[in-house]
Formats: structure tokens, C-alpha cells, sequence
């Protein structure tokens, strides 16, 4: 069977299945006990084992089929999540991502996961992953029962209590008390236990908890957690003397090993604690995307970007037929005419609407993948962070959604790397332990801004500034005049990115030029703000949709071209007499600033037709501070345009950044005013 | 295998450029259309007469008989722009007028022959014989090589 008409269906599905698995995962390592999320996790490896086997990605299929077993058994509760488990699982899943990214290269999806299965397959023989040195985090094999009383577990203040009485001198048990069957006075019994260990010691936790042991809901058997100075033996003699009472198991607790478990928890519970706001904005999100993830409540279909292209072409059509139909009504004058091509105006105006929202994706789409990146950057670099998401489901034209992921990755390295510091770093400083980067996406006006904040050492001016002098980028005279702020966009100059030592000096600035000119060809900008010790904020602002911008249109002879508005400060008329020469350069005085002039007739060889008056037109463009005069024949005015490319074919021609078609179904060409100001 | 494929039956469009007759295979050809207003494209080479809008689409337009350095002609009601495609790249080829629509059997096709005129022998493919009518079969990818646009906008 030929498989190759279901592998874009294959691939689409598997990178949503392997999301949904990195996402779940993420949330598993706050929460290690909720076994619903290992069910979760489950069922998309389950699907993706299917599909890859089906699709005859062995390789794929099988390490899947690995990584299930373990989740099995997490489901289970044959063996106990640790954080070694976790990274295994975390691991796994990066190799999978890999595996189909290949395959979607079109390779076969091949790779050398040897390393990964065999610590799967430790796992999930109940050994540690790491098999030696780390025996200690993982439960040894072949002692069941220690396994399933360890599987209560204790919250931070709980632990607390442990550790304290542990160093007073108290030891911890976990008493599991059985009754025996014909017991008829449950709660009686359990009150009898209880006064016994309270004369003799203090109890910490109850599983499960006291208000449903004392209305008799539960099974034979609950679970106490004592500490108290007297020994294990005494203490099940004292409650065996309690009648009808079956058993007493007691074990002591290793608090060492109870801690390594709930490492994990704690963070969410410091986190919750910091963060209610935005919790609940998260959850939304969370829930709606439950909401679209499930088969039976689904209610939207996958399209190809490129039909939604094709249909906005096709709609393109409709209001240029639209303008001359309009044309034509006013020629006519004719009442039912004019009524009904007015109706049709309205009805396309909002079809226009409808079609470019289709191509808005929400920003999640990128930032799904920041948590993990974060956990593993954190991990690398021995910092402890935690990613505050706001705003995932903000939406954004496709194309801006394309090429905003590297940027972003780019500005969220650069935070947990320079900007928050070391815990112990941090701890000295009167900070918390926990850095917290802060990424956050809303719309304003027509804009979207993407904020990333964190509360880390900030930008040192005096580094900075230092930094560029050497660089040459500066004078010392010049740098007393600057503001912080201007110091600060100083990182983004290109000098700053090709000097290497500058990641210690500055701790930024290291290819940052890369994103700005990133984000100032989508027609963004970014800007920086900082206070030294408290951290920085990066504010990215981008435009909806790349599709449609704002342009003057110029002629030029008989031709019109389009210059983006972006690039333009403002237009000028200038007499020929007032052009100054410098240099074999025509430039003018503009405000007492020289301006070169570039003449587009000759630039885009413009065949000459009609004569030049003795004014120019002359549209003053700017290339970050850099600015030059376009001389054109006339402004024709402003115009929003549905931005387009010249195919496939043309790929670049020089000094043209795409193309559009105008309201008489001419194409007219788009200026890149960035490729004429050098 | 090979028996198969030779006994196949092939669409082609034949169109004329200059004295010759010229073929593409239906299934890169798009669509056909009477001159439209082009755009010209600054700063790139001579055989590429600028872009058109094909319904809603921002098409490059070559106009072959430079491409194959035959003397330029002005456009008349019988010049046809026909939109090929190959891999994805859409592109408008000028011809003085489009022809025909014909099957040809795929064991009819010859290899070039020595002497095919003026025109440069990589963009042709093979020669067809029907009756008296030669068809000379175009090599779509040496035509279209992006590669000759992109040289040329640097260089220039």
C-alpha cells in the first residue's frame, strides 16, 4: 500500500501527539501523583506507536513502545516517578521529536536510541536508570512492599515537620494498621489507635485523611505517619492491644528519599504560591486546549495554508472586480445598480474579514515548546527557574508566527543564561532561590507585543558602555550623554554580537543583532528596559499579519511602486536648485541633516517617457538611523496592500521585497528601502 | 516495464515560436493566456519580461524567444502567455501563439537530432514526428533554471 498519501496527516498528528506528551509531561513534574496525566501521556504514545507501526517507522514504533511500557508501569504504580525517570522519559521524547522531524525531512526516520531503550528497559525492570552511583533515588528491586507504602506522599510543610522532629531527635514511621474483617466499630478502633500514638508521639498524616477515617470511609486498612522517640517495637505492641486489630506494619521513613520525590512538588507549590494571578489565565487556556484536543468535542478542521492562500487570491479577484463594478454603478446611475453592488461591497467587506482571520494561529503554537526548552536549559546551567506563560492563545498571522520562533528562543536563552543568576547567587542577593522569566503576548491596537521579563541581574550600563567605547561603536564623550535606555539598544549593535568575550563582560549582546534585524524585517521592532540587580524586559511589537501593510505609492515614469510606510519618515518636495553634491552624491539638507538622494528612475533603470520639472518628490526612507531621500516622480498616496511574493521563480530581485496588485489588477512592486541604504 | 511506458500516450500543447514548432506536456501547463499587462521587474535578466497577475497570483514571465536568443518580436493578438509549472515554481512563457492540443504516442519521441536550428541544444529534450510536422519537445527545467535568474541579480 502506498503509504505516502497519509505521511503530511502522519507527521501533522505525531508532532501534536509528541506536544501533547512534552506538555503533559511538564505538568506531570509538578504534580507526580496525578495519575490522570500518565494516562494522558499514555494514550498519545499509544496512538503514536500505532500510527509509526502502521506507517512502518520501526524505530520509531519501537522506542515508543519502550517509553509506554514505563508509563505503564507508572500507571500502575509498579515504579515510582523520580526526576532520573523523568529526564529518561524527557529524553525519549526529544529523540522521537527527532525521529519525526527526519521523517518529515523526508529521511527515514533512523537514529541510534540504544542509550535511551536500555535505560528504559531498566526502568522498567525497576532498576535506577542510571543503573550505578545513583542507587539511592530509585527504589531497590525486589522489595515490593517497601514500594507500595512509600507511595504516600508528603507535602513541603509535612516535610518540614519530619525534618525538624528527625533533628530533635524523633524518628518518623509510616504505620499501616489492619483490621480485622469482622470489625464492626471502625471509627472506635481508630480512635483507640490514635490515643495511643498521641500519648507516645505526635501524628503527622493520615492516609486517608482523618475527617474520612473518622466516618468509617475507608477499607481494613489506614496508614498513620508518627514521629515520636519511641521504638517500632513498643509502638505496635501498644496498638495491638487494641482488640479486633489484624496487623501493624511499621516502617521508618528515609527523609533523604522522601525529599528527592517531592523536589519536584514543592517547586509548584512555591510557584502556585507566587503566581495565583496568573494561574487561572493559564488554566483557561489549558482547558480550551483540552477542549480542541479531544476527537469528539473537535470542532475545527486542519486546512493547508496554501488553499487559504489560494482562497485570498481568489477573493483578491472579487474586490478588484468589486472596485470596477463599482465604477461602473456610478457611471450607470442606476438606483437598483448602485443598491445592489453597495449590498455586495458590505458582504465581501466582511468576507475579507472572515478569510484573513483564518490565517491567525494562536501564539501557543510557538511557545508550547519554551517550557521544555526552559526545564532542560535550567538543568544544564544548574539554575532554577520557572516560565510564567501569559497570553498563549493571542493570536497571529501564520507567516509572523514562522519566523518568531527563533528570536524568541534566541531572547529566552540570553535571560536564563545571563540574566538570572545562580540560586546561590540569588539567595545572596535577598532573592528567592527561583528566578522567573516572564513571557507574555497581547494585542494592542494593531500590534501584538511579546514581552519577555525576567527578575534577574539586569544589564551593568557601566559594562555596556565600556564594551562599546572599546568596540569603537562609542565615544566616552558620547556615552555620558546617553540614557540608560539608549545604552541598553547599544547590545544590539552588530559589533557587539561578533566579539566573543562580550558574554562575559555584559553577560548579553551575543548575536542580538540577529534577532533585531529578525524582528525589523517583519516589520517589528524591539526595545529593552532594565534595572540593574532586578532583571530586563525585552518588548517585542509586531505587526497582526505580514499580509497586508501599509504603503505609499510612487510613480515613476508610467510605473508605480509601492514603499513600505514603515521605512518612510516623511515626504518632501525639494527644488532641483537645493541639491548639494558631495562625493559624486547628490544629498540635500534636510532639517541640518545631509541626506543622500537616490534617484529610483535610475536605480530601477526606469525607461524615461516623460520630462522632469524642476521639483522632485522625495520620500525620505530610514534604514535603522540611517536615513536617504527617494527621489520619485509624484505620490500617488497611502494604501494598504495584500503583500505577495514573486513566485517561486524570482525568488529575490534586487532592492524588491515582493509585490501587490492594485485596485486595476496591475502588479506594482514593493521597495526594500533596507537593500538601497547601505 | 519499459514496453509499458513506451506504448503510452502523452497530452502535449504545441505552440509556434518564430518558424518552429515548439511542445510542452499538458501536465506542466497550467493555463493559457492572451497578453496581460506586465509589470517589469528591475535589475534582472533580458528574457525575464517582468510579473504578471494571474488571478490573484504574482507570476514571472520569460519571454522565450529571447530565451533562446531568436530576434524579438512586438506582441500581437496571437501571442499567448503559457503558465508551466515544475516543482511547485510557476512561471509564464511568451510564445508567439499557441496551436494545438495533441496525443502523441511516447515511442514517437526522438532524441534531438544533431541540427535543430538556432535554438541552444540543452533546452531541448527530443523531437517529435507527426506527418510533416516536427515538434520540438522542451526541457522545462533547463528553461526554467532559477539558478541563471538568481547569477544574473547579483551580478547586476
Amino acid at each position: 500500500m502506498d503509504m505516502n498519501q497519509y505521511l503530511e496527516v502522519f507527521i501533522d498528528e505525531s508532532k501534536e501527539h509528541l506536544q501533547m506528551c512534552s506538555e503533559h509531561l511538564l505538568e506531570l513534574e509538578k504534580e507526580p501523583q496525578n495519575l490522570s496525566i500518565v494516562n494522558e501521556i499514555f494514550r498519545s504514545a499509544h496512538t503514536l506507536k500505532g500510527m509509526s507501526a502502521t506507517m512502518g517507522y520501526e524505530d520509531l514504533a519501537n522506542l515508543t513502545h519502550k517509553m509506554e511500557n514505563v508509563l505503564d508501569a507508572i500507571r500502575n504504580q509498579k515504579t515510582v516517578l523520580t526526576p532520573d525517570i523523568f529526564d529518561v522519559i524527557f529524553q525519549a521524547v526529544d529523540h522521537l521529536e527527532a525521529m519525526v522531524m527526519s521523517i518529515a525531512d523526508g529521511g527515514d526516520g533512523k537514529r541510534n536510541v540504544q542509550e535511551v531503550v536500555a535505560k528504559l528497559q531498566r526502568i522498567e525492570n525497576g532498576e535506577s536508570p542510571l543503573s550505578s552511583s545513583n542507587d539511592d533515588l530509585s527504589l531497590p528491586a525486589g522489595n515490593p512492599v517497601k514500594k507500595q507504602e512509600q507511595d504516600s506522599i508528603y507535602d513541603e510543610f509535612e516535610l518540614t515537620v519530619l525534618q525538624q522532629s528527625s533533628d530533635q531527635g524523633f524518628e518518623s514511621y509510616e504505620i499501616t494498621i489492619e483490621l480485622r474483617d469482622d470489625c464492626l466499630l471502625k471509627g472506635a478502633r481508630v480512635f483507640m489507635v490514635f490515643e495511643i500514638l498521641e500519648k507516645s508521639g505526635e501524628v503527622i498524616k493520615t492516609t486517608p485523611p482523618v475527617d474520612q477515617l473518622e466516618e468509617e470511609r475507608f477499607d481494613q486498612s489506614f496508614k498513620v505517619t508518627v514521629v515520636t522517640k519511641e521504638s517500632a517495637e513498643n509502638l505496635q505492641k501498644k496498638i495491638m492491644k487494641v482488640s479486633e486489630i489484624d496487623k501493624v506494619i511499621i516502617t521508618k521513613l528515609d527523609l533523604s528519599e522522601l525529599r528527592l520525590a517531592v523536589t519536584k512538588q514543592e517547586e509548584v507549590e512555591t510557584q502556585s504560591k507566587t503566581l495565583i494571578s496568573n494561574q487561572s489565565s493559564e488554566k483557561i487556556v489549558e482547558e480550551k486546549k483540552t477542549k480542541n484536543g479531544k476527537p469528539a468535542g473537535n470542532k475545527t478542521i486542519r486546512v493547508n495554508i496554501e488553499r487559504l492562500d489560494t482562497l485570498l487570491n481568489l477573493f483578491e479577484e472579487l474586490v478588484i472586480d468589486r472596485g470596477r463594478l463599482e465604477q461602473i454603478s456610478k457611471e450607470l446611475d442606476n438606483q437598483e445598480l448602485h443598491e445592489s453592488v453597495e449590498r455586495m461591497s458590505r458582504v465581501t467587506g466582511d468576507l475579507q474579514n472572515i478569510i484573513l482571520n483564518m490565517r491567525m494561529v494562536p501564539v501557543d503554537t510557538v511557545f508550547n515548546r519554551f517550557p521544555k526548552m526552559i526545564r532542560q536549559l535550567a538543568r544544564d546551567l544548574n539554575k532554577k527557574v520557572n516560565l510564567e506563560i501569559v497570553g498563549a492563545d493571542t493570536e497571529l498571522d501564520r507567516t509572523v508566527i514562522d519566523e518568531i520562533g527563533d528570536p524568541l528562543v534566541h531572547l529566552l536563552r540570553n535571560a536564563m543564561d545571563h540574566g538570572i543568576e545562580t540560586p546561590e547567587n540569588r539567595l545572596q542577593n535577598g532573592k528567592p532561590e527561583e528566578g522567573t522569566i516572564f513571557l507574555k503576548a497581547y494585542h494592542s491596537g494593531n500590534h501584538v507585543f511579546i514581552e519577555i521579563k525576567d527578575d534577574g541581574a539586569g544589564i551593568k550600563r557601566n559594562r555596556v558602555v565600556t564594551k562599546a567605547i572599546g568596540n569603537g561603536i562609542l565615544t566616552a564623550q558620547q556615552a555620558d550623554t546617553l540614557s540608560d535606555k539608549q545604552v541598553y539598544e547599544l547590545i544590539f549593535a552588530s559589533g557587539f554580537s561578533t566579539a566573543d568575550k562580550i558574554s562575559d563582560v555584559s553577560g548579553r549582546g551575543v548575536g542580538l543583532d540577529v534577532v533585531k534585524n529578525t524582528i525589523e524585517s517583519l516589520g517589528g521592532s524591539v526595545t529593552i528596559d532594565s534595572l540593574e540587580g532586578e532583571g530586563s524586559t525585552f518588548l517585542i511589537q509586531l505587526p497582526l499579519t505580514l499580509s497586508i501593510i501599509s504603503v505609499m505609492l510612487v510613480e515613476i515614469q508610467n510605473e508605480k511602486f509601492a514603499v513600505p510606510l514603515t521605512s518612510i519618515i516623511e515626504t518632501a518636495i525639494i527644488k532641483k536648485a537645493d541639491i548639494l553634491h558631495a562625493h559624486n552624491q547628490q544629498v540635500i539638507d534636510f532639517r541640518g541633516k545631509v541626506l543622500p538622494l537616490l534617484f529610483l528612475k535610475d536605480i530601477m533603470e526606469v525607461p524615461t517617457v516623460k520630462d522632469e520639472d524642476d521639483f522632485y518628490s522625495v520620500v525620505i526612507v530610514r534604514k535603522g538611523d540611517k536615513l536617504a531621500g527617494l527621489v520619485v516622480d509624484s505620490f500617488i498616496g497611502q494604501q494598504e496592500i495584500v503583500l505577495k511574493s514573486l513566485g517561486e521563480y524570482l525568488t529575490s530581485a534586487f532592492a524588491i521585497s515582493g509585490a501587490t496588485i492594485l485596485g486595476d489588477g496591475k502588479v506594482a512592486l514593493i521597495i526594500d528601502c533596507n537593500a538601497l541604504i547601505m | 516495464m519499459i514496453e509499458q511506458i513506451e506504448q503510452e500516450e502523452m497530452k502535449i500543447i504545441v505552440f509556434q515560436l518564430k518558424d518552429k514548432e515548439y511542445a510542452l506536456p499538458v501536465n506542466h501547463v497550467k493555463a493559457i493566456e492572451k497578453i496581460l499587462h506586465i509589470t517589469r521587474v528591475p535589475r534582472t535578466v533580458p528574457f525575464i519580461k517582468g510579473v504578471i497577475n494571474l488571478r490573484g497570483v504574482i507570476i514571472p514571465i520569460i519571454d522565450l524567444r529571447i530565451r533562446f536568443a531568436l530576434d524579438e518580436q512586438v506582441y500581437t493578438e496571437q501571442t499567448r502567455i503559457i503558465i508551466v509549472t515544475l516543482d511547485g515554481m510557476d512561471a509564464g512563457l511568451i510564445v508567439d501563439s499557441a496551436n494545438d492540443v495533441i496525443d502523441i504516442f511516447m515511442d514517437t519521441i526522438e532524441p534531438q537530432p544533431d541540427v535543430v536550428g538556432s535554438v541552444a541544444d540543452e533546452f531541448i529534450s527530443g523531437v517529435v514526428k507527426l506527418d510533416k510536422r516536427l515538434l520540438i519537445l522542451l526541457n522545462l527545467e533547463k528553461v526554467l533554471n532559477p539558478e541563471e535568474t538568481l547569477l544574473s541579480v547579483k551580478e547586476g
